[in-house]
């Protein structure tokens, strides 16, 4: 038999994002805030991210596991209840979540529930990259956690596939796993270059070859150039999707650009009572943009605790190529906060426009280069001129 | 190496038993497995060898998981009789041994007047197989059963026996019921060559195996062994089949086994839910020369989404969890290469294309019979003691929800494979089998692990260092 519980605050993944709201939360006296964590070690990415570059450069930049540990500590001290070992499965009633842990099942319901379930990488599989089925392939996440976690062989000659800023990370890893690194490869026209290793750009992974273990990795350079590597590991990089399992099965409204839940300023999502935050909105962000949002849901969730109505839909926030996603992505409640963007492509100085219904409700050049592996900072202050009960808001470069 | 746990032999390395089998079967795909559990109801010495470190792992791994009613075979073939009596006896099975079976029934859709014109010929041919309780449905009926697919479709047939049920299952449940009751199973074992005389002496990769009486069913290589023993009345053809598996939030758009209406070029790309939860869009169909082809192609999975956009658009949408493929042992002919060579005492089991999984049991039955006309004895059969295999399918109580198992054992409370939900006790459980893993990939088909949306961004090297742990 299932026990049901009843909590004030149910936070779904104790990561960066999750740890820092209920830190925020508890300690401004929410009540029971209760964080569930289906690993068995709090702290979500960082545990298993052995660089440095998290938190702050204020403080001094810290590992991402003592980050991890930081944040556990700061939540468990602010007064959250952080259990690990405990997976949400899904939903029993609009509040309600189903959990199984070595207890036993559970029902947890909760005046408010936050999805802080975080993000991965696209595998090979969803990228349809062809050929054989040998292993050898990874995800940075499963490379990261094979080397610092398990101190696994990876291999002796690795490709690593992509271009954002984690392709380095996957890099750094391999050497620290005496693993020679061939090549990172990347669709993109151009990237930037790791210290040492050969970077082939606009050149796309069209084979994997090897049976039993991974062979080689044959590319197709855009000039129709191409080539095998020969290597017995390839890790692909990047490519991010939120982890949003739970938001579908609860019938929580998914934005199309981000996948991630669609969600005011105030981290609302479509269901009265449940909110998100984190990489579960937009894929990966550094670890602390993803507790600012933590931080920054505290105080809409507290307003709803004591009451405050769930307020109607107002429209989307939509994108046109080359811009990815924004997020937060409906504007039912426009905040103060700036928003993220992704473009696709490299932008320098682009011009951004937004509209709705045809009118043009703001214009403004930004003095900076985009790339497709950064999020732009876009202001709240022209949401003012939104109709509150007009179409989508589209944000377009030109 | 011997895992022998109560009488149970499994050897994965070493030399082979000296002696002589009373029967080797050569091929642990679902049908060499189905053979030696129909085998192992006689008071006889026998073997089951294959060439890989796991059952199951050729062709019998990668298909399209459908138990088939047979109503499209081709009438009054060997196949035909042999799928309509391996669906009841697989049913039968299934239901007993807790392999997942899920009976949605299938849905042929017409999408064009051609094809709408075919609709009442294969509501005949499946008369003629014996089949009655397809019907012909209208144009909105299809829509109302199937509100996702794609616009266009003018009408369609309605099959409600087919069902889909777990392939990786099937196998391991024969080949655990077989070992259970005295078969000896060799892994990493390759049959190079035959010398037949009074007995049969294989060469294998392990050494020399003696036997009275052998059981070709080596899938691919059954044209290659029948070679060895002087025959060559067929020749296996790889036909290829790629998939693309979709992320189990995909499972809501699809009711049904989506068939296509069958052209010459065979039966077509489907879109069918899997045990699992998945939902799947294939297979391609392309003649090999490489056996050992079973990579996925640019074209091929190009292909694939053309299909598939056309029959359920709202697919296309949704991740990719896997891609693979499995290759048919075409033979040209339009039926299955069963041959009894009683005087030799050989049966080979050849051509067992797209229904193989189906028919298996029937196969067996059949295999046995056809042993005895080649003298094997076959008094003395008993009822073996039954089997039942740890749970897989969605629709069935998976234990991460089991409240009395996880307060019995808190192991099943621990989920390593978050996408799959697969918990630590199962992840155990397979290892300790009686038919254990050889390979991450073996205890993904026995548990699901590592299997899902993710592919070990979260667990891989969780399950990996669980697997490498059981090894040492
Ligand atoms: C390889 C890599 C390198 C990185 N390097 C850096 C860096 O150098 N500097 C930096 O600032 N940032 C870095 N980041 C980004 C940083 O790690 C993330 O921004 C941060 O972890 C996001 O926090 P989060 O809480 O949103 O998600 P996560 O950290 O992903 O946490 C989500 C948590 O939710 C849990 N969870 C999910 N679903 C459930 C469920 N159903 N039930 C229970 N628990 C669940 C997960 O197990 C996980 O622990 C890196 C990220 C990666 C992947
Ligand atoms: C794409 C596709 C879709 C399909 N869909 C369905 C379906 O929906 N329903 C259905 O019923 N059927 C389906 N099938 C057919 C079914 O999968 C096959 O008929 C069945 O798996 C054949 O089993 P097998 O045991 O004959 O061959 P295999 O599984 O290939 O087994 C043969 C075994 O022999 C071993 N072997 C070979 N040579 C040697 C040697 N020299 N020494 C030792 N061992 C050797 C191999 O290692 C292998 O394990 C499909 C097939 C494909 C490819």
């Amino acid at each position: 038999m299932s026990r049901d519980r009843t909590v004030d605050v149910l936070v779904v993944g104790a990561g960066p994002a999750g740890l820092a709201l209920a830190a925020r939360l508890a300690g401004a006296g929410a009540g029971h805030v209760e964080v569930l964590e289906r690993e068995q070690d709090a702290g979500g990415v960082p545990r298993h991210c052995h660089h440095g570059g998290f938190g702050g450069p204020v403080r001094p930049w810290l590992t991402g596991p003592a980050y991890a540990r930081r944040a556990v500590r700061a939540a468990t001290a602010a007064g959250a209840t952080v259990r690990t070992g405990v997976s949400a499965t899904g939903w029993a009633g609009p509040l309600t979540l189903e959990t199984t842990s070595p207890a036993g099942p559970e029902r947890i319901t909760a005046r408010a529930v936050v999805l802080a379930t975080g993000a991965r990488e696209r595998p090979r599989s969803a990228r349809l990259v062809p050929g054989s089925r040998p292993a050898g392939v990874l995800t940075t996440g499963e490379l990261q956690q094979s080397v610092h976690l398990y101190g696994q062989d990876v291999g002796r000659r690795a490709v690593v596939v992509g271009a954002e800023p984690v392709a380095r990370h996957a890099v750094r890893t391999l050497r620290r796993a005496g693993t020679e690194v061939v090549a990172v490869v990347t669709e993109r026209p151009r990237a930037a270059a790791v210290p040492g290793v050969p970077l082939l750009t606009a050149t796309t992974v069209a084979e994997l070859r090897g049976r039993g273990r991974l062979s080689g990795v044959a590319v197709r350079h855009e000039d129709g150039r191409c080539g095998v590597l020969a290597c017995d590991t390839v890790v692909f990089t990047g490519d991010w999707i939120p982890d949003h399992e739970l938001a579908r099965r609860g019938g929580v409204a998914l934005d199309p650009g981000t996948r991630g839940p669609s969600v005011d300023a105030s981290f609302r999502t479509s269901t009265a009572g449940v909110f998100a935050v984190g990489n579960a909105l937009h894929g990966v962000e550094p670890a602390a943009t993803a507790a600012a949002e933590g931080e920054a849901a505290a105080a809409p969730i507290l307003a709803r605790l004591s009451g405050a109505p769930w307020p109607d839909a107002g429209p989307p926030l939509a994108v046109r190529a080359p811009l990815l996603w924004v997020a937060p992505n409906r504007l039912k409640d426009l905040g103060g906060r700036p928003m993220l963007l992704r473009s696709d492509e490299p932008l320098t100085a682009p011009v951004l426009t937004a509209a709705q219904d045809g009118r043009l409700l703001w214009r403004r050049r930004f003095p900076v280069r985009a790339t497709p592996s950064r999020s732009m900072r876009l202001p709240a202050g022209w949401t003012d001129r939104v109709d509150r009960s007009g179409g989508p808001v589209v944000l377009a470069v030109g | 190496m011997t895992v022998s746990t109560t009488a149970t032999t499994v050897t994965t390395g070493g030399a082979l038993p000296g002696g002589e089998y009373d029967v080797t079967v050569v091929g642990a795909g679902v049908v060499g497995a189905a053979i030696a559990r129909e085998l192992a109801r006689l008071p006889l010495r026998i073997a089951l060898v294959d060439a890989s470190d796991d059952v199951g792992d050729g062709t019998s791994k990668a298909n399209t998981a459908i138990l088939h009613t047979g109503f499209d075979a081709v009438p009054d073939s060997l196949e035909s009789r042999l799928v309509r009596e391996g669906h009841r006896l697989l049913s039968a099975y299934a239901a007993e041994s807790g392999i997942p079976v899920e009976p949605l029934g299938a849905l042929l859709v017409a999408w064009d007047e051609e094809q709408a014109a075919a609709l009442p010929g294969l509501a005949d041919k499946a008369e003629r197989n014996g089949y009655r309780a397809a019907r012909i449905i209208a144009a909105e009926e299809v829509r109302a059963r199937e509100p996702e697919l794609g616009p266009g479709a003018l009408g369609g047939l309605h099959v409600p026996g087919e069902s889909i049920i777990c392939p990786w299952t099937t196998t391991l449940a024969y080949a655990t019921q077989a070992v259970r009751a005295g078969v000896d199973l060799h892994l990493n074992c390759r049959v190079q060559k035959v010398t037949s005389g009074a007995t049969h002496t294989l060469a294998t990769s392990r050494g020399p195996l003696r036997t009275r009486h052998l059981v070709n069913a080596a899938g691919l290589y059954a044209d290659e062994i029948d070679r060895l023993l002087g025959h060559a009345d067929f020749a296996v053809t790889p036909r290829r089949g790629q998939l693309i598996v979709f992320d189990e939030l995909a499972r809501d758009l699809v009711r049904h086994v989506l068939l296509p209406v069958p052209s010459a070029l065979g039966k077509g790309v489907l879109v069918s839910p899997t045990v699992y939860g998945n939902v799947m869009l294939g297979p391609t169909a392309e003649d090999l020369d490489d056996k050992t082809d079973t990579g996925s192609t640019a074209e091929g999975l190009a292909l694939l989404r053309e299909k598939g956009r056309r029959i359920l658009p709202a697919l296309l949408e949704e991740e990719v969890t896997a891609v693979y493929a499995g290759l048919r042992a075409a033979t040209g002919d339009d039926d299955y290469a069963i041959r009894a060579h009683p005087a030799q005492r050989y049966v080979t089991v050849g051509g067992i294309r797209s229904t193989g999984l189906t028919a298996s049991m029937a196969i067996a039955a059949h295999v046995v019979e056809l042993l005895a006309d080649g003298g094997l004895p076959v008094a003395g059969a008993r009822e073996l003691e039954p089997v039942r295999m740890p749970n897989l399918g969605e629709a069935f109580l998976r234990p991460y929800r089991d409240a009395e198992l996880i307060a019995r054992d808190p192991e099943y409370g621990r989920i390593v494979c978050h996408c799959e939900r697969v918990t630590r006790g199962e992840i155990r459980d397979a290892l300790a089998s009686t038919v254990p893993p050889g390979s991450p990939d073996g205890l993904r088909r026995r548990t699901r692990a590592r299997g899902g949306r993710c592919q070990g961004f979260h667990c891989g090297a969780a399950v990996r260092s669980l697997f490498e742990e059981a090894r040492t």
